[in-house]
Protein backbone atom coordinates (compact mmCIF):
# COMPACT_ATOMS: atom_id res chain seq x y z
CA UNK A 1 0.00 0.00 0.00
CA UNK A 2 2.75 2.36 1.04
CA UNK A 3 4.63 1.42 -2.08
CA UNK A 4 1.71 2.38 -4.29
CA UNK A 5 1.35 5.67 -2.50
CA UNK A 6 5.04 6.32 -2.98
CA UNK A 7 4.74 5.46 -6.64
CA UNK A 8 1.81 7.83 -7.04
CA UNK A 9 3.73 10.62 -5.35
CA UNK A 10 6.71 10.03 -7.60
CA UNK A 11 4.48 10.08 -10.65
CA UNK A 12 2.88 13.32 -9.56
CA UNK A 13 6.26 14.85 -8.85
CA UNK A 14 7.45 13.79 -12.30
CA UNK A 15 4.43 15.35 -13.96
CA UNK A 16 4.90 18.63 -12.10
CA UNK A 17 8.57 18.64 -13.06
CA UNK A 18 7.73 18.05 -16.71
CA UNK A 19 5.17 20.83 -16.69
CA UNK A 20 7.61 23.18 -14.98
CA UNK A 21 10.44 22.50 -17.40
CA UNK A 22 8.10 23.01 -20.33
CA UNK A 23 6.97 26.30 -18.82
CA UNK A 24 10.60 27.35 -18.30
CA UNK A 25 10.84 27.30 -22.08
CA UNK A 26 13.85 25.02 -22.49
CA UNK A 27 12.51 23.76 -25.80
CA UNK A 28 9.79 25.58 -27.66
CA UNK A 29 6.62 23.91 -28.87
CA UNK A 30 6.02 24.35 -32.57
CA UNK A 31 2.72 24.20 -34.39
CA UNK A 32 2.42 22.55 -37.77
CA UNK A 33 -0.70 22.48 -39.93
CA UNK A 34 0.56 19.34 -41.63
CA UNK A 35 1.27 16.33 -39.37
CA UNK A 36 3.74 15.06 -41.99
CA UNK A 37 5.75 18.26 -41.59
CA UNK A 38 5.66 17.85 -37.82
CA UNK A 39 7.01 14.32 -38.21
CA UNK A 40 9.81 15.51 -40.51
CA UNK A 41 10.67 18.27 -38.06
CA UNK A 42 10.85 15.74 -35.27
CA UNK A 43 12.99 13.32 -37.30
CA UNK A 44 15.37 16.01 -38.52
CA UNK A 45 15.95 17.55 -35.11
CA UNK A 46 16.47 14.08 -33.64
CA UNK A 47 19.04 13.15 -36.29
CA UNK A 48 21.34 16.14 -35.75
CA UNK A 49 23.81 16.43 -32.94
CA UNK A 50 24.19 19.71 -31.07
CA UNK A 51 27.64 21.11 -32.02
CA UNK A 52 28.18 22.47 -28.53
CA UNK A 53 27.03 19.69 -26.24
CA UNK A 54 28.79 16.61 -27.63
CA UNK A 55 26.02 14.09 -27.32
CA UNK A 56 22.57 15.56 -27.46
CA UNK A 57 20.30 15.93 -30.44
CA UNK A 58 19.37 19.51 -31.30
CA UNK A 59 15.78 18.40 -30.71
CA UNK A 60 16.32 17.97 -26.98
CA UNK A 61 19.14 20.33 -26.19
CA UNK A 62 18.59 23.77 -24.69
CA UNK A 63 21.91 25.17 -25.92
CA UNK A 64 21.38 28.48 -27.77
CA UNK A 65 22.90 27.09 -30.96
CA UNK A 66 20.43 24.17 -30.90
CA UNK A 67 17.56 26.65 -30.69
CA UNK A 68 19.01 28.52 -33.68
CA UNK A 69 19.33 25.28 -35.62
CA UNK A 70 15.78 24.19 -34.80
CA UNK A 71 14.54 27.58 -35.90
CA UNK A 72 16.41 27.16 -39.20
CA UNK A 73 15.03 23.63 -39.71
CA UNK A 74 11.52 24.93 -39.00
CA UNK A 75 11.87 27.84 -41.40
CA UNK A 76 13.30 25.68 -44.19
CA UNK A 77 10.49 23.13 -43.75
CA UNK A 78 7.92 25.91 -44.05
CA UNK A 79 9.68 27.04 -47.23
CA UNK A 80 9.11 23.56 -48.63
CA UNK A 81 12.76 22.47 -48.71
CA UNK A 82 13.66 18.79 -48.93
CA UNK A 83 15.21 16.95 -45.97
CA UNK A 84 18.46 16.46 -47.87
CA UNK A 85 18.66 20.20 -48.57
CA UNK A 86 18.20 20.99 -44.89
CA UNK A 87 20.81 18.44 -43.85
CA UNK A 88 23.31 19.78 -46.41
CA UNK A 89 22.63 23.30 -45.23
CA UNK A 90 23.60 22.32 -41.68
CA UNK A 91 26.61 20.17 -42.61
CA UNK A 92 28.03 22.99 -44.75
CA UNK A 93 28.11 25.15 -41.65
CA UNK A 94 28.71 22.81 -38.74
CA UNK A 95 30.43 19.87 -40.39
CA UNK A 96 29.81 16.11 -40.52
CA UNK A 97 30.05 16.07 -36.73
CA UNK A 98 26.38 17.00 -36.41
CA UNK A 99 25.17 13.89 -38.26
CA UNK A 100 24.27 10.99 -35.99
CA UNK A 101 24.11 8.87 -39.14
CA UNK A 102 27.28 9.56 -41.13
CA UNK A 103 26.69 9.68 -44.87
CA UNK A 104 28.02 6.99 -47.16
CA UNK A 105 30.98 8.52 -49.01
CA UNK A 106 34.56 7.53 -49.79
CA UNK A 107 35.70 8.80 -46.39
CA UNK A 108 33.17 6.65 -44.51
CA UNK A 109 33.41 3.40 -46.49
CA UNK A 110 35.51 1.84 -43.74
CA UNK A 111 33.03 2.92 -41.07
CA UNK A 112 30.01 1.46 -42.86
CA UNK A 113 31.86 -1.45 -44.46
CA UNK A 114 33.70 -2.80 -41.44
CA UNK A 115 30.70 -4.37 -39.63
CA UNK A 116 29.53 -6.03 -42.86
CA UNK A 117 33.10 -7.13 -43.64
CA UNK A 118 33.59 -8.56 -40.16
CA UNK A 119 30.25 -10.38 -40.42
CA UNK A 120 31.30 -11.97 -43.70
CA UNK A 121 34.71 -12.95 -42.28
CA UNK A 122 32.99 -14.42 -39.22
CA UNK A 123 30.64 -16.55 -41.36
CA UNK A 124 33.61 -17.73 -43.42
CA UNK A 125 35.50 -18.75 -40.30
CA UNK A 126 32.47 -20.67 -38.99
CA UNK A 127 32.06 -22.49 -42.33
CA UNK A 128 35.76 -23.36 -42.43
CA UNK A 129 35.81 -24.59 -38.86
CA UNK A 130 32.69 -26.71 -39.32
CA UNK A 131 34.08 -28.18 -42.50
CA UNK A 132 37.46 -28.92 -40.92
CA UNK A 133 35.74 -30.67 -38.02
CA UNK A 134 33.59 -32.76 -40.26
CA UNK A 135 36.64 -33.91 -42.22
CA UNK A 136 38.60 -34.51 -39.04
CA UNK A 137 35.91 -36.73 -37.49
CA UNK A 138 35.54 -38.68 -40.73
CA UNK A 139 39.29 -39.14 -40.94
CA UNK A 140 39.62 -40.01 -37.27
CA UNK A 141 38.49 -43.61 -37.92
CA UNK A 142 41.06 -46.01 -39.24
CA UNK A 143 39.98 -48.81 -41.60
CA UNK A 144 39.96 -51.20 -38.66
CA UNK A 145 37.74 -48.96 -36.58
CA UNK A 146 35.42 -48.41 -39.48
CA UNK A 147 34.99 -52.15 -39.89
CA UNK A 148 34.23 -52.49 -36.21
CA UNK A 149 31.73 -49.67 -36.40
CA UNK A 150 29.99 -51.27 -39.36
CA UNK A 151 29.86 -54.53 -37.49
CA UNK A 152 28.34 -52.82 -34.46
CA UNK A 153 25.73 -51.09 -36.56
CA UNK A 154 24.81 -54.33 -38.28
CA UNK A 155 24.38 -56.03 -34.97
CA UNK A 156 21.84 -53.41 -33.93
CA UNK A 157 18.41 -55.01 -33.51
CA UNK A 158 16.03 -53.76 -36.23
CA UNK B 1 49.02 -25.52 -35.68
CA UNK B 2 45.95 -23.82 -37.13
CA UNK B 3 44.32 -23.56 -33.76
CA UNK B 4 47.42 -22.03 -32.22
CA UNK B 5 47.48 -19.38 -34.91
CA UNK B 6 43.82 -18.61 -34.23
CA UNK B 7 44.47 -18.37 -30.51
CA UNK B 8 47.27 -15.91 -31.18
CA UNK B 9 45.19 -13.83 -33.60
CA UNK B 10 42.38 -13.30 -31.12
CA UNK B 11 44.31 -11.39 -28.45
CA UNK B 12 46.25 -9.61 -31.17
CA UNK B 13 43.06 -8.36 -32.76
CA UNK B 14 41.72 -7.37 -29.39
CA UNK B 15 44.92 -5.46 -28.63
CA UNK B 16 44.76 -3.54 -31.89
CA UNK B 17 41.15 -2.53 -31.31
CA UNK B 18 41.87 -1.63 -27.67
CA UNK B 19 44.84 0.53 -28.70
CA UNK B 20 42.70 2.27 -31.30
CA UNK B 21 39.99 3.07 -28.75
CA UNK B 22 42.55 4.13 -26.16
CA UNK B 23 44.11 6.53 -28.61
CA UNK B 24 40.69 8.01 -29.44
CA UNK B 25 40.00 8.44 -25.73
CA UNK B 26 42.88 10.94 -25.55
CA UNK B 27 41.28 12.91 -28.33
CA UNK B 28 39.27 16.01 -27.39
CA UNK B 29 35.93 15.70 -29.20
CA UNK B 30 35.44 19.46 -29.19
CA UNK B 31 38.73 19.97 -31.04
CA UNK B 32 37.60 19.70 -34.62
CA UNK B 33 38.12 21.84 -37.67
CA UNK B 34 35.56 24.30 -38.83
CA UNK B 35 33.49 23.07 -41.76
CA UNK B 36 34.40 26.33 -43.49
CA UNK B 37 38.12 25.69 -43.61
CA UNK B 38 39.59 26.55 -47.04
CA UNK B 39 36.22 27.91 -48.16
CA UNK B 40 35.17 31.46 -48.92
CA UNK B 41 33.96 33.65 -46.10
CA UNK B 42 30.14 33.45 -46.30
CA UNK B 43 28.28 36.20 -48.12
CA UNK B 44 26.54 38.63 -45.81
CA UNK B 45 24.85 42.01 -45.75
CA UNK B 46 24.99 44.01 -42.57
CA UNK B 47 25.62 47.36 -41.02
CA UNK B 48 28.49 48.28 -38.77
CA UNK B 49 28.17 48.33 -35.01
CA UNK B 50 28.88 52.05 -34.73
CA UNK B 51 26.93 53.26 -37.77
CA UNK B 52 23.58 51.75 -38.73
CA UNK B 53 23.57 53.61 -42.04
CA UNK B 54 26.91 52.12 -43.11
CA UNK B 55 26.18 48.97 -45.15
CA UNK B 56 28.88 46.35 -45.64
CA UNK B 57 29.17 42.91 -47.24
CA UNK B 58 31.73 40.14 -47.75
CA UNK B 59 33.86 42.36 -50.01
CA UNK B 60 35.01 43.95 -46.77
CA UNK B 61 37.36 40.98 -46.35
CA UNK B 62 39.01 41.05 -49.74
CA UNK B 63 42.42 42.55 -50.46
CA UNK B 64 44.13 41.99 -47.14
CA UNK B 65 44.69 39.20 -44.64
CA UNK B 66 42.18 39.74 -41.83
CA UNK B 67 41.55 38.22 -38.42
CA UNK B 68 37.79 38.03 -37.85
CA UNK B 69 36.79 37.74 -34.20
CA UNK B 70 33.25 36.79 -33.20
CA UNK B 71 32.36 38.37 -29.85
CA UNK B 72 29.51 39.64 -27.72
CA UNK B 73 29.14 41.75 -24.62
CA UNK B 74 27.47 38.77 -22.90
CA UNK B 75 30.53 36.58 -23.35
CA UNK B 76 32.99 36.56 -20.41
CA UNK B 77 35.86 34.92 -22.31
CA UNK B 78 35.64 37.71 -24.89
CA UNK B 79 36.59 40.20 -22.19
CA UNK B 80 39.56 38.10 -21.16
CA UNK B 81 40.89 37.74 -24.67
CA UNK B 82 40.71 41.46 -25.45
CA UNK B 83 44.32 42.19 -24.37
CA UNK B 84 45.52 39.47 -26.76
CA UNK B 85 43.45 40.94 -29.60
CA UNK B 86 44.89 44.39 -28.91
CA UNK B 87 48.37 42.86 -29.04
CA UNK B 88 47.59 41.20 -32.38
CA UNK B 89 46.38 44.54 -33.74
CA UNK B 90 49.68 46.05 -32.58
CA UNK B 91 51.44 43.50 -34.79
CA UNK B 92 49.83 45.26 -37.74
CA UNK B 93 47.20 42.58 -38.35
CA UNK B 94 43.94 43.85 -39.74
CA UNK B 95 41.18 43.01 -37.26
CA UNK B 96 37.46 42.87 -37.99
CA UNK B 97 34.91 42.06 -35.29
CA UNK B 98 31.55 40.34 -35.55
CA UNK B 99 29.31 41.65 -32.81
CA UNK B 100 27.30 38.48 -32.34
CA UNK B 101 23.80 38.38 -30.80
CA UNK B 102 24.23 41.68 -29.04
CA UNK B 103 22.67 45.14 -28.94
CA UNK B 104 24.39 48.24 -30.29
CA UNK B 105 24.49 49.90 -26.88
CA UNK B 106 26.01 46.94 -25.10
CA UNK B 107 28.47 46.29 -27.91
CA UNK B 108 29.67 49.87 -28.01
CA UNK B 109 30.06 50.15 -24.25
CA UNK B 110 32.02 46.88 -24.28
CA UNK B 111 34.53 48.38 -26.73
CA UNK B 112 34.73 51.58 -24.70
CA UNK B 113 35.54 49.59 -21.59
CA UNK B 114 37.85 46.85 -22.88
CA UNK B 115 39.49 48.56 -25.87
CA UNK B 116 38.84 48.38 -29.57
CA UNK B 117 41.36 46.53 -31.76
CA UNK B 118 38.90 46.35 -34.67
CA UNK B 119 39.00 48.34 -37.88
CA UNK B 120 35.26 47.76 -38.09
CA UNK B 121 32.61 45.61 -36.41
CA UNK B 122 29.96 43.73 -38.35
CA UNK B 123 26.69 44.07 -36.42
CA UNK B 124 25.01 40.64 -36.27
CA UNK B 125 22.17 40.91 -33.71
CA UNK B 126 20.23 37.85 -34.98
CA UNK B 127 23.33 35.72 -35.34
CA UNK B 128 22.75 35.11 -39.06
CA UNK B 129 26.37 35.63 -40.06
CA UNK B 130 27.43 33.62 -37.02
CA UNK B 131 25.19 30.77 -38.18
CA UNK B 132 26.68 30.82 -41.68
CA UNK B 133 30.13 30.76 -40.09
CA UNK B 134 29.15 27.70 -38.06
CA UNK B 135 29.74 29.58 -34.83
CA UNK B 136 28.26 27.79 -31.81
CA UNK B 137 29.68 29.86 -29.02
CA UNK B 138 31.77 32.99 -28.67
CA UNK B 139 34.60 33.81 -28.91
CA UNK B 140 35.62 32.26 -32.20
CA UNK B 141 38.26 33.62 -34.51
CA UNK B 142 38.79 33.11 -38.25
CA UNK B 143 41.83 34.01 -40.31
CA UNK B 144 40.72 35.13 -43.76
CA UNK B 145 43.32 35.56 -46.50
CA UNK B 146 43.44 38.40 -49.06
CA UNK B 147 41.21 36.38 -51.43
CA UNK B 148 38.52 36.06 -48.75
CA UNK B 149 39.23 32.37 -48.05
CA UNK B 150 39.11 31.07 -44.46
CA UNK B 151 42.54 29.66 -43.59
CA UNK B 152 42.51 29.11 -39.87
CA UNK B 153 39.88 28.78 -37.18
CA UNK B 154 40.38 29.24 -33.47
CA UNK B 155 37.55 28.00 -31.29
CA UNK B 156 37.22 29.70 -27.94
CA UNK B 157 39.46 31.92 -25.88
CA UNK B 158 42.81 33.06 -27.31
CA UNK B 159 45.39 32.83 -24.52
CA UNK B 160 48.65 34.83 -24.54
CA UNK B 161 50.42 31.56 -25.50
CA UNK B 162 48.00 31.04 -28.39
CA UNK B 163 49.04 34.42 -29.79
CA UNK B 164 52.69 33.43 -30.18
CA UNK B 165 52.26 29.71 -30.73
CA UNK B 166 49.24 29.57 -33.01
CA UNK B 167 47.91 32.86 -34.34
CA UNK B 168 51.14 34.63 -35.31
CA UNK B 169 52.59 31.58 -37.13
CA UNK B 170 49.33 31.16 -39.05
CA UNK B 171 49.32 34.85 -39.97
CA UNK B 172 52.92 34.55 -41.21
CA UNK B 173 51.97 31.46 -43.21
CA UNK B 174 49.07 33.04 -45.08
CA UNK B 175 50.27 36.62 -45.44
Amino acid sequence: MALIRLFKAALFFGLVLTALSAAAGGIEVREFDDPLLAQRYHDLTASMRCPLCENQAIGDSDAPISADMRERVYRMLQEGRADSEIINHMVERFGDYILYNPRLESRTYLLWGLPVGLGVVGCLVVVLVVRARRNASAKALSAEERARLDALIDRRPS
Amino acid sequence: MNRRLLLLLLPLGFLIVALFFYQRLQHDPSARDSALMARAFPAFEATTLRDESHHIDQRLLEGELTLVNVWGEWCPACKQEMPQLLELADHGIRMVGVNYRDTREKGKSFLDEYGDPFEVNIFDPEGDLGFDLGVYGAPETFLVDAEGIIRYHHKGYISPEDVTQRILPEVAKWR
